[in-house]
C-alpha cells in the first residue's frame, strides 16, 4: 500500500527556509502571506496488509531515519 | 503558572538553584522574586554564565603583556598585531547541544563564536574547530561525526568565513560526550574596537536581528510541570541557526560600528536577552529600563519569562544615543534586519522591565553578575600516572608499529572533514587545513596571522598538569612551523562535574599547567570558556583543556613550505630521543595508557621555536614539529605521501624512542642543499642532527646497517586515509 509521511519542523523551531520564502513572497507583492513553514511529503510503497502493523513499522522508520525527532514531527497517513 | 507568580524553593530547585542560592536571592532582594526574576537568577547564576566553580582560578593565568589590548572579561580578547591592526579571538564549547542534535548544535556553536568576535568590531576571518569523538565504529558516533562536520561546514560556508584549521582526536572516553570547541579569529583597526557596555543614561537600547522564539528556554534544567506538558513537549531544546541572517548581521553590525552610531553592542548568546542586558549594564555601571512588549516575537502569547530566557540565534543588543537611533534603524532596515528600540539606559544600576503596561521585574545588576556566587569546590589533586614496566622494545618490528599507528583512528587524516569546509573564501588563506597552523594575510596588508588549536586527551588524562602544559608548547611549535610568533591564547576547558573533587582536581591542575606554560612562553591568555558537566552516567570525559593560539608574522614575504622536496637535506632540531610515557606509541602500538608525561623543557623549546620561526620566515627550511607519533609520523606528514626519504639514526640512540618518542619539542627541518650552511649557522648552539635526504618512493630508516623501516611512502600515507573515509562516502 502507499503510505504518506509528512515531516515538518516542530511548531516552535525556527524555519530559515520558510522565512526566506516569506520574504521573497512579500517582495513580489504577496504581502498578505504572513508566514511560511516548509516540510516534506514522502510517499512510501509498503508491503503489508494489516494497517496497524504497517503504521508501526513506518513510524519506527520515521523515528530512526525519515524525521529528526529532536526538531521535527511527523504524521503517517494510510490509505 | 503565570510568569509573575511568586517563586518557591521547589521552583528554585527545578531551575537548578540550591537552597543556599535561593536564600541568597531572597536576602539580596529583600523579598520573594517572581517566576521571571527567578528564571533570570537561575540563568545568570548557572555554571555556564557565572563560571561559579571556575572563576576563582582564572587569576592564575597570565593575562597582561605588551600586545594585550583587552584581556578576559569582554566578549573576546584583543591583541595588537602592529601597524594599527588588532586581532580579536575566542574559543567556545558547544558540547551538549552537539551531542543532542549534532548538525544544529555544531552550526549554532560556530554562529555564537562568530558573534562574540564581530560584536567587538572585528571582521571574522578564520574559524577553527577542535573536535573530540568516541569510538568511530559505533553507528551513533558516526552519525554525530557526520552531523557535526556538516553543521560546521554549512554554517561557515554560508556565512563566508573560511574554516582553516583545527584538530580531531578520538578516544573511548568521549563515547558518551563528544566535544565541539569552535574558535574564531577576527581583525580590526586598533581604533575601531567596540565593547559590550551600556553606558550613558538616557541612551537608547536597540534590539537587532532575528525574532525571539521559544527556543532553548532554560534547556534541560526547566522542569516540565512549570508550564503545561503539551507546551513542554513542543519546546525545542536545540536552536536552529540561520547563517544567512548571521551574514547580514555581520555586515550590518560592522557598518553600524564603522558609522560611529553605536555606543556599545553585545550578542545574545547563552541566556539571550538576560545575559546581554545584565552584562552590558554591569560593565558600564549603569542600568536599563526595558519594555518587553516591544521585543520582536516569533510566536503569539510569549511571556516576559520566555522573552528574557529564549536562546533564539542571530540576535544582538546595542546602545545608541537618542540622536543616532534613527540612523541605526535606517542601517538595519537597509540590511533587511528587524531592529526595534526597546528601552533606555538609566543611572541606577538595576534592570527594570515592563510588559503590557505593568511591571515585569526589577533586579539590581551587581548580585546577578559581579557578585554572583563563586565556589572554591573541594579538589583532590590528581596523581600523575607513573611509569610501568614496558615489554622489551629492542626487537620490535618498527615498520609494523608505524603502520599500526598510521592505521589507527587516532592518526586518521582529517581530510574527509576539512574537504567539506570552504577554507579559502575571502582569498586570504596562505596555509589552510592539513598543516600545523593556519596562516592568512590580514586583508590589504603583508601581516601574516596564524592560528592553531591543540590538546592531547591521553596525556591530560594521565597527567593534567603536564598534559595541559604540553598543549601550549605544541601550539607554540605549530605556529613556529609557519613562521609565526605567538601573541595570545584562548582556552576551552572541558571537564566532568565540578562537584566531583577528582574532576575539580584535574581542572585545577590543568589550569596551573596552562598558566605555567603560558608564563614560560610569555603568551597571555586573553579569552576562554569553561565547559563542565561533560559526563554521562557518572563517567566523566578525559580532562580536555583545548588551547587556541594566535600568532603573527610581521612581514609575510613567502608562503611557508610544509612538505619536503626531492633532494632536501633532512635535519632534526632538538633532542634526538623523546619519551614514551604518555605517548601515542604506548597507546596504539602497545595498548598502554601509561606515564610518566615529562615536564616541558621551556628554555630549550623557546630557543628551538625561535630558530625555526626565523628559518621559515627567511624561506630557508620547511619545518614540522614532532608531536603525536613522534619523528616517524612527522616524516610521513612531511612527505606529503609522495616524496620518500632515507634517514639514518645516530649511533647509540634507542630507535623506538627516537622514532616514536614524544615531548622533546623537536622539529624536522628540510632544506635544499644550497641552504645547508645558512641553516646550520642559524641553529648554532642548538642540538642539530643531520638525518638524511628526502627523495625516492620509500621511507627508509637505517639504524647501524639495518633498515628498520623500508616502506613505500604512498602506502604509509594511504593508511591514514582509511579511518574517516566513510565520511566522504556518506
Amino acid at each position: 500500500m502507499q503510505v504518506e509521511v509528512r515531516v515538518k519542523l516542530k511548531e516552535q523551531v525556527l524555519d530559515p527556509q520558510g522565512e526566506a520564502i516569506r520574504r521573497v513572497l512579500a517582495g513580489l507583492g504577496y504581502a498578505e502571506i504572513g508566514g511560511v513553514r516548509v516540510g516534506k511529503l514522502m510517499l512510501l510503497e509498503v508491503d503489508g496488509e494489516a494497517p496497524e502493523a504497517v503504521r508501526s513499522r513506518v513510524e519506527a522508520a520515521c523515528r530512526e531515519v525519515l524525521a529528526n525527532p529532536v526538531i521535527e514531527e511527523f504524521e503517517v497517513r494510510l490509505p | 503558572m503565570s510568569w509573575d507568580a511568586p517563586a518557591t524553593l521547589d521552583l528554585a530547585r527545578e531551575h537548578g538553584l540550591s537552597e543556599d542560592e535561593y536564600g541568597r536571592i531572597v536576602t539580596e532582594l529583600g523579598r520573594v522574586p517572581n517566576l521571571t526574576e527567578l528564571g533570570i537568577f537561575a540563568a545568570l547564576w548557572s555554571e555556564h554564565c557565572s563560571y561559579k566553580s571556575s572563576r576563582a582560578y582564572f587569576k592564575r593565568f597570565p593575562t597582561a603583556g605588551p600586545r594585550v589590548v583587552q584581556g578576559p572579561g569582554e566578549n573576546a580578547g584583543v591583541v595588537d598585531l602592529g601597524r594599527g591592526w588588532v586581532c580579536v579571538f575566542k574559543m567556545e564549547s558547544h558540547n551538549h547541544p552537539s551531542f543532542i542534535e549534532p548538525y544544529q548544535g555544531a552550526a549554532t556553536g560556530v554562529g555564537g563564536i562568530l558573534r562574540d568576535v564581530f560584536t567587538m568590531g572585528a571582521r571574522p576571518v578564520m574559524l577553527l574547530d577542535s573536535l573530540r569523538f568516541g569510538d568511530l565504529d559505533a553507528p551513533r558516533m558516526r552519525h554525530l561525526v557526520d552531523g557535526v562536520v556538516r553543521g560546521i561546514g554549512d554554517y561557515g560556508n554560508c556565512v563566508g568565513v573560511p574554516t582553516v584549521g583545527g584538530e580531531v582526536d578520538v578516544h573511548p572516553g568521549y563515547n558518551g560526550n563528544i566535544l565541539v570547541n569552535a574558535m574564531c579569529v577576527g581583525v580590526a583597526r586598533a581604533d575601531r574596537i567596540f565593547y559590550g557596555r551600556a553606558s550613558g543614561p538616557g541612551n537608547r537600547v536597540v534590539y537587532l536581528g532575528s525574532k525571539t522564539g521559544r527556543d532553548g528556554i532554560h534547556g534541560a534544567t526547566m522542569a516540565s510541570d512549570v508550564f503545561d506538558e503539551a507546551a513542554a513537549a513542543k519546546r525545542p531544546t536545540v536552536q536552529v541557526g540561520d547563517p544567512f541572517t548571521e551574514k547580514l548581521l555581520i555586515e550590518c553590525c560592522l557598518e553600524l560600528m564603522e558609522s560611529g552610531v553605536v555606543v556599545g553592542i553585545q550578542d545574545m548568546g547563552a541566556a539571550g536577552l538576560t545575559s546581554s542586558a545584565f552584562e552590558m549594564a554591569s560593565r558600564a555601571g549603569c542600568g536599563l529600563a526595558l519594555d518587553l512588549s516591544l521585543v520582536p516575537a516569533r510566536e503569539r502569547g510569549m511571556t516576559p519569562y520566555e522573552l528574557m530566557l529564549s536562546e533564539s540565534q542571530e540576535r544582538m543588543l546595542l546602545v545608541a544615543t537618542p540622536d543616532n537611533v534613527g540612523a541605526v534603524l535606517a542601517i538595519c532596515r537597509r540590511w533587511g534586519l528587524d531592529a526595534v528600540e526597546i528601552g533606555s539606559v538609566v543611572a541606577e544600576p538595576e534592570v527594570v522591565a515592563t510588559f503590557a503596561g505593568r511591571p515585569a521585574f526589577r533586579l539590581p545588576v551587581a548580585p546577578l553578575v559581579d557578585d554572583a556566587p563563586r565556589y572554591e569546590r573541594p579538589a583532590t589533586p590528581p596523581v600523575p600516572a607513573a611509569a610501568v614496566t614496558l615489554p622489551p622494545l629492542h626487537d620490535r618490528d618498527l615498520a609494523a608499529d608505524l603502520r599500526a599507528l598510521l592505521a589507527s583512528p587516532v592518526f586518521a587524516s582529517a581530510r574527509p572533514i576539512w574537504e567539506q569546509y570552504d577554507h579559502s573564501v575571502g582569498a586570504s588563506t596562505v596555509v589552510g587545513p592539513g598543516g600545523d597552523a593556519a596562516l592568512q594575510l590580514v586583508p590589504g596588508t603583508r601581516i601574516g596571522l596564524a592560528a592553531t588549536t591543540d590538546g592531547n586527551a591521553v596525556a591530560c588524562s594521565l597527567d593534567p598538569f603536564h598534559g595541559a602544559a604540553h598543549g601550549v608548547a605544541e601550539a607554540v611549535r605549530n605556529l613556529a612551523c609557519v613562521g609565526a610568533e605567538p601573541v595570545g591564547v584562548t582556552d576551552c576547558l572541558n571537564f566532568g562535574s565540578p562537584e566531583n573533587p577528582a574532576v575539580m582536581g584535574q581542572f585545577v591542575a590543568a589550569v596551573d599547567g596552562l598558566a605555567e606554560a603560558c608564563r614560560a612562553f610569555e603568551v597571555p591568555v586573553v579569552s576562554g570558556n569553561v565547559s563542565f558537566y561533560n559526563e554521562t552516567s557518572g563517567s566523566a570525559i578525559p580532562p580536555t583543556p583545548t588551547v587556541g593560539m594566535v600568532g603573527v608574522v610581521p612581514e609575510l614575504r613567502q608562503r611557508p613550505r610544509t612538505r619536503w622536496q626531492v633532494g632536501d637535506t633532512v635535519y632534526l632540531l632538538g633532542p634526538v630521543e623523546g619519551e614514551l610515557g604518555g605517548s601515542r606509541y604506548l597507546q596504539v602500538a602497545l595498548g598502554l595508557e601509561a606515564g610518566p608525561v615529562p615536564p616541558v623543557e621551556y628554555e630549550a623549546q623557546r630557543h628551538t621555536a625561535a630558530a625555526v620561526r626565523d628559518l621559515v620566515r627567511l624561506g630557508l627550511a620547511a619545518a614540522k614539529d614532532l608531536s603525536d607519533g613522534g619523528l616517524a609520523v612527522a616524516a610521513v606528514e612531511m612527505s606529503g605521501g609522495t616524496v620518500g626519504c632515507r634517514l639514518t639514526l645516530p649511533a647509540g640512540v634507542s630507535p623506538v624512542r627516537t622514532l616514536f618518542g614524544e615531548w622533546s619539542g623537536a622539529f624536522l627541518l628540510a632544506t635544499p642543499a644550497a641552504f645547508e650552511p645558512a641553516l646550520e649557522r642559524a641553529c648554532e648552539g642548538l642540538a642539530l642532527t643531520r638525518l638524511g635526504v628526502a627523495g625516492g618512493a620509500k621511507m627508509t630508516v637505517v639504524v647501524g646497517r639495518k633498515h628498520v623501516v623500508e616502506e613505500p611512502i604512498a602506502d604509509l600515507a594511504a593508511l591514514r586515509e582509511g579511518s574517516l573515509a566513510w565520511l566522504s562516502e556518506a
